[in-house]
């Protein structure tokens, strides 16, 4: 079950010139390559989430840095190239209880996917895994 | 025209002699019954008998705000409980606010002060008077309310806030003069032209008188250009009682009632007397005062002192403008501000560092304060919903101890400047 929780970087940016591409910088000085990210704000700060190859030394070269860094784990829902298959687990989550904090798209090579931090990863996951609803797994990012 | 004439005209030397009275039976008087002043003099080796001139008051010891602080709320009256009648507050250095209590006798002289004053301004009986500073715990509003009432005239206590009824009701009840900051009169004017109301064909309001923040010519020209109304400098703490004197018709300094207050100006650095037009500290004796005492309080005011005749006639001895500070302290709003209250605040947020910056500028005619703090990365969490709530909390706490609002930014730690030395952590971009 383990490689279906991923691992992400939520990182405090303060809103200024300059600072999200110091922070970018770093992650690219140390070979980290992003794969998605998503980017909340408030009007003096914002709150990047990203999801990189290498979460353990990226979070390792961030907080050297003296940047606020924090793992949190999200679990991503395969997008078929079809309507309804976000629908499908987020009506689920929505019966069964787990609320969705946040949420963004991701397209690779391979699969597409939509992730979610929600509550209650390990229910969402076995929530998800009865209906047959696949997530997509580390390897597959 | 002169409400005290006997007091207000009194050839110089009698009024010095007056002072000289006053004071002596004041140090008798604290002497006898202060027990904080008896011990500060004690401390500096001065006895009563000590005062044999108007001089001699430099051999007092000084009190300041921090005394009042340490004092909190009543070990530095004079009189027992049952002699104060009533309490004002406003803000401390830290933590405590400050307190000032008043016996029926202190009230009944400021609003002497203030009838003086607005006689002086040309405001009597047949005024429409409005209100327009806080009422309350500050000392605005209820010591203009019972100085305006005192010579006769009719009192509209509006308090701050609901500029656009404020307006309503000058235009219908003929307003003639008023009480309130100089920002907040601009900030009238400004909403008034958008209601479509010109203040000098649409009213009647002829006079205001302003302070509580620091202003300048250029604001007096400008309110009096473009609202047709004559403005007046008043000016008063409420370590003296509250506002208290005011500008005369001449408009050539604040008269101080010498019966009252006493004042010196001082170097701040060697604590020596100034001469009249030299600037520096006014250091302020309130030789009525009976709740709390108020002998050489270094209330930290820059100004020089103007002692030549006045063409109105008053005798008194007059201060120029409030030019600044010789502390950090800030008024924002009307309200005083220092940063240490910012500190000891935001030592009680355990999720913020003690690093902070603090952002001054004028919206309009209105002040706007933002305080930059930096959190700490355990307070971090990754959702938008927790950092707006921690930021709405200190802002919140702020509004409690300052009872100002602060807009608050979130840095990360780090992201603010580090000062070597004296930290520089106020930026106040204001024109006055």
């Amino acid at each position: 079950m383990a490689d279906r929780k991923i691992k992400q970087l939520s990182i405090f940016v303060n809103n200024e010139p300059g600072r999200l591409a110091h922070i970018v910088s770093v992650l690219k000085e140390n070979g980290v390559n992003m794969k998605a990210f998503n980017l909340a704000e408030s009007a003096e700060f914002g709150i990047l989430r990203a999801i990189v190859d290498d979460p353990d030394q990226a979070f390792a070269k961030l907080k050297d840095k003296d940047i606020i860094v924090r793992q949190t784990e999200v679990i991503g829902v395969l997008i078929d190239d079809e309507p309804g298959s976000i629908f499908a687990a987020a009506d689920l989550f929505g019966r069964e209880g787990i609320n969705i904090e946040y949420g963004y798209a991701y397209t690779g090579r391979s699969a597409a996917a939509f992730f979610m931090r929600v509550d209650d990863c390990d229910r969402a996951i076995e929530i998800l895994d009865k209906a047959g609803i696949r997530l997509i797994t580390d390897k597959e990012i | 025209m002169f409400w005290n004439p006997k007091i207000e005209c009194m050839p110089k030397d009698q009024l010095k002699a007056l002072q000289y009275r006053e004071l002596k039976s004041l140090v008798n008087n604290l002497y006898s019954f202060n027990r904080f002043y008896h011990d500060r003099m004690k401390a500096q080796n001065v006895h009563p008998d000590d005062i044999t001139s108007l001089a001699d008051i430099t051999k007092l010891p000084f009190m300041f705000k921090q005394d009042l602080r340490d004092n909190y709320p009543t070990n530095m009256f004079s009189v027992p409980n049952n002699e104060v009648v009533r309490y004002h507050v406003s803000s401390g250095t830290t933590g405590k606010p400050t307190l000032v209590g008043y016996t029926k006798n202190d009230l009944e002289y400021w609003t002497e002060a203030l009838a003086r004053s607005l006689t002086s301004v040309g405001i009597g009986p047949d005024d429409t008077m409005q209100i327009s500073y806080g009422y309350g715990l500050f000392t605005g509003g209820l010591g203009l309310h019972y100085g305006a009432e005192r010579v006769g005239a009719t009192v509209l206590p509006t308090g701050t806030g609901g500029t656009e009824r404020q307006i309503e009701l000058i235009q219908d009840l003929g307003v003639t003069a008023i009480a309130c900051t100089p920002s907040y009169l601009i900030h009238m004017g400004d909403v008034a032209k958008k209601m479509g109301v010109d203040f000098r064909r649409d009213t009647k309001l002829k006079k205001a008188v302003l302070g509580a923040e620091p202003w300048s010519e250029s604001m007096r020209q400008h309110i009096e250009e473009s609202m047709g109304i004559k403005a007046y400098d008043i000016y008063g703490t409420s370590e003296q009682a509250g506002p208290m004197f005011t500008e005369c018709e001449e408009r050539k300094g604040i008269h101080i009632a010498g019966d009252i207050m006493y004042v010196e100006i001082i170097d701040p650095d060697t604590e020596e007397q100034l001469e009249p037009g030299q600037k520096g500290e006014m250091v302020v004796t309130m030789l009525k005062k009976e709740a709390m005492p108020m002998i050489r309080y270094r209330i930290k005011d820059v100004t020089t002192l103007i002692d030549d005749e006045c063409a109105c006639g008053r005798t008194s001895p007059r201060i120029s403008r409030i030019t600044g500070r010789t502390d950090d302290m800030l008024i924002v709003r009307g309200i005083n501000v220092f940063p240490s209250q910012i500190e000891y605040t935001l030592l009680q947020i355990p999720e913020v560092g003690d690093q902070y910056m603090i952002h001054v500028s004028r919206d309009g005619a209105l002040d706007n304060m933002i305080l930059q703090v930096e959190i700490k990365e355990e307070a971090f969490t990754d959702k938008l919903d927790d950092m707006v709530r921690l930021r709405a909390h200190i802002e919140s706490e702020l509004k409690k101890y300052l009872n100002i609002a602060v807009t608050v930014e979130l840095k990360s730690p780090g992201a603010l400047p580090r000062f070597e030395g004296k930290a520089k952590r106020v930026i106040d971009t204001r024109k006055f």
